[in-house]
């Protein structure tokens, strides 16, 4: 369980998070939405100890800020947004880098099979570079699950940490990512993901916050965030949430108004 | 990036997986030092035979007085202390692109080897300044020690005033080391007219760059920082990888990274500032070598590291049999002949990399 309390960041004067609270559960995936600019990628970089922050992050019981990192990498592993490289190397290569955090050496094949899990079985030779958006943002994913391969280690829950997955992607691969990142969750483990778009975060979220301007609007299930009143009021638009009679587990989905801008 | 996809497509048994090729590498690099290293101690303006008085020697039989002391005193320190400042130049160029992130930076570049440079040159002169119970003390490690502080505030200096948020400006890391370069040039310019006759010498042999003075004290001064500086290079080849994803995610892999960025400057700085004590500056080879090895095995610094401290001792030792052969009997000072090599290769690096220099 990972529970975030009042978390506060500035960068240089300008305060960007205003005490947002936000807490995750294994087995769960939970997705951070909001507008552009609402504070969805400085709250996961806070949680990530990217940025600094007031407030307490607590993994499991410990304050993350306590564990050593060699330690925390063997339970966490962070999908960030962009991830340039400095030099050549090959895929094979990228996602081998996941090994670093040491228990998951043992398995030298792994770093194949996540790339297998991914779509990128074949690509392995490939120079990184020579990828397009969507296979560079496959290849990190891979080379974070070979971090994290078993989402429950232990009895003790891996995290998924994922800066807007799929956004590079086609609506398939977006629908296999989140896949992975769903059957991560069903099997024990723990996703937080920075999502941009409502329908897919429905089809998908246990558990959604929904941010505005640096504070917390609600956070709840899908059923209870995804509403008319909140998501307009987040969005600074009309929107119209709608249930289907053919969708998964009455997840609503958002259509938004052409006209009527708020 | 032709070259370097080309070059991954004979790929060893399993695809994207270069350890194998980089084996090979290595230990051709490996037969290719010892080649050198023979060749170094045989070649050269006496015009003996000294192949075989060398042969002779390794099978037991006694050697004239003459040779004893070419090969012995004279090639044999040259030629460790050529092969150690290679691999320490190359190596430190490799462990610094790793650290900025850039292909561009190499220590001879950046200003570490001015700074280093500059060490030296006031250890030189003001040295002599010293009480002599102090003098004593420190004795003949003053001039590296001096070396490997200026290169270590060097690097510390530019590392601050280049990286911002992890990521590092090539126009500001060059800007820096022109100022640097330029205070070095000030600096020894003033020493030139406190400095005596010896001193100025000394002070000559920095700004060209050669392995000439070459001896076996020179050799146990330097030699220890630079094993010492080589040895710790295992220690950052993770680091340096996870490194190239950026600073967050290599401490989400469980990387120190600000232990290992000091490290590594300190590596860098010890390998620049004990090579520039004992040999001045010599430029290029931290850039050519570890660009040309990148092309073939890839940038993982696992195999860069090792493989360029091999290749880069080889191929300072070549480039020391062509200065002390070109125009022999006289001997043209290395630097010349790693820049003659070095400029234009720059200059072709430069050209494929221009995009970075909009960073």
């Amino acid at each position: 369980m990972l529970i975030a309390t009042k978390i506060n960041v500035s960068i240089g004067k300008t305060p960007i998070l205003h005490g947002v609270n936000f807490d995750a559960q294994a087995g769960q995936l939970s997705a951070v939405v909001g507008p552009n600019g609402s504070g969805k990628t400085t709250l996961l970089k806070a949680m990530t100890g990217d940025l600094p922050y007031t407030g307490s992050v607590v993994l499991d019981g410990t304050d993350v800020k306590v564990i050593p990192g060699t330690q925390l990498a063997t339970r966490r592993a962070v999908l960030p947004q962009a991830a340039g490289l400095a030099f050549p190397f090959t895929v094979l290569e990228v996602v081998r880098l996941g090994l670093t955090a040491g228990l998951g050496a043992q398995d030298r094949g792994l770093p194949q099979r996540a790339l297998a899990h991914v779509g990128l079985a074949g690509f392995e030779g490939r120079l990184y570079h020579a990828l397009s958006g969507g296979e560079q943002q496959r290849c990190q994913l891979a080379r974070v699950l070979t971090q994290v391969w078993e989402p429950k280690r232990d009895g003790q829950a891996s995290w998924l940490f994922l800066d807007e997955p799929v956004s590079a992607l086609d609506i398939g691969h977006q629908l296999e990512v989140m896949t992975i990142a769903r059957q991560f969750a069903d099997a024990g483990g723990a996703v937080v993901a920075v999502m941009h778009d409502l329908n897919l975060t429905s089809m998908f979220a246990d558990s959604i916050l929904l941010m505005k301007s640096g504070h917390s609007v609600v956070q709840g299930n899908p059923q209870a965030v995804l509403s008319d009143e909140y998501l307009s009021r987040a969005y600074g638009c009309r929107v119209r949430v709608n249930v289907p009679p053919f969708h998964v587990q009455d997840a609503p989905y958002i259509l938004p108004h052409m006209a009527d801008l708020i | 990036m032709a070259v370097v996809e080309a070059g991954s497509q004979f790929a060893s048994r399993q695809a994207g997986d270069r350890s194998g090729r980089a084996m090979t590498v290595l230990i051709g690099c490996a037969i290719l030092l010892v080649v050198m290293m023979m060749a170094s101690l045989t070649v050269g303006a006496s015009g003996t035979s000294l192949f075989q008085a060398l042969m002779a020697w390794a099978s037991g039989e006694p050697i004239e007085l003459r040779e004893r002391v070419i090969l012995f005193d004279i090639r044999a320190p040259r030629t460790l202390l050529g092969a150690l400042v290679g691999a320490s130049l190359a190596v430190s160029g490799a462990v610094m692109q790793g650290l900025f992130r850039n292909p561009l930076a190499d220590p001879g570049l950046v200003g570490v080897s001015a700074g280093a440079g500059l060490g030296a040159i006031l250890a030189i002169v003001l040295g002599g300044l010293l009480p002599p119970a102090l003098a004593v003390l420190t004795g003949m490690y003053t001039v590296p020690v001096a070396a490997f502080v200026g290169g270590w505030l060097s690097t510390i200096l530019l590392y601050r005033v280049a990286t911002r948020k992890g990521r590092t400006s090539v126009a500001v890391m060059l800007l820096a080391g022109i100022a640097l370069g330029a205070l070095t040039g000030a600096v020894a310019g003033l020493m030139v007219y406190i400095a005596d006759d010896n001193q100025l010498r000394d002070l000559t042999f920095w700004g060209l760059g050669s392995l000439a003075g070459a001896t076996w004290a020179k050799l146990m001064v330097a030699g220890p920082l630079i094993v010492l500086a080589l040895a710790a290079t295992p220690f950052l080849a993770r680091g340096l990888d996870a490194l190239t994803l950026g600073e967050a995610t290599a401490g989400h892999l469980g990387i120190p990274v600000q232990r290992m960025k000091n490290i590594a400057i300190l590596t860098v700085a010890c390998a620049t500032g004990a090579s520039v004590a004992v040999s001045g500056g010599i430029g290029f080879v931290g850039i050519v070598v570890p660009h040309l090895l990148r092309l073939s095995v890839g940038p993982s610094h696992r195999y860069l590291l090792p493989i360029s401290a091999l290749l880069g001792a080889a191929f300072l030792l070549g480039a020391d049999m062509i200065s002390r052969t070109i125009v022999a009997p006289s001997e043209l000072p290395i630097g010349i002949v790693t820049a003659t090599i070095g400029g234009p290769f720059f200059l072709y690096v430069l050209l494929r990399n221009r995009s970075l220099l909009d960073m």
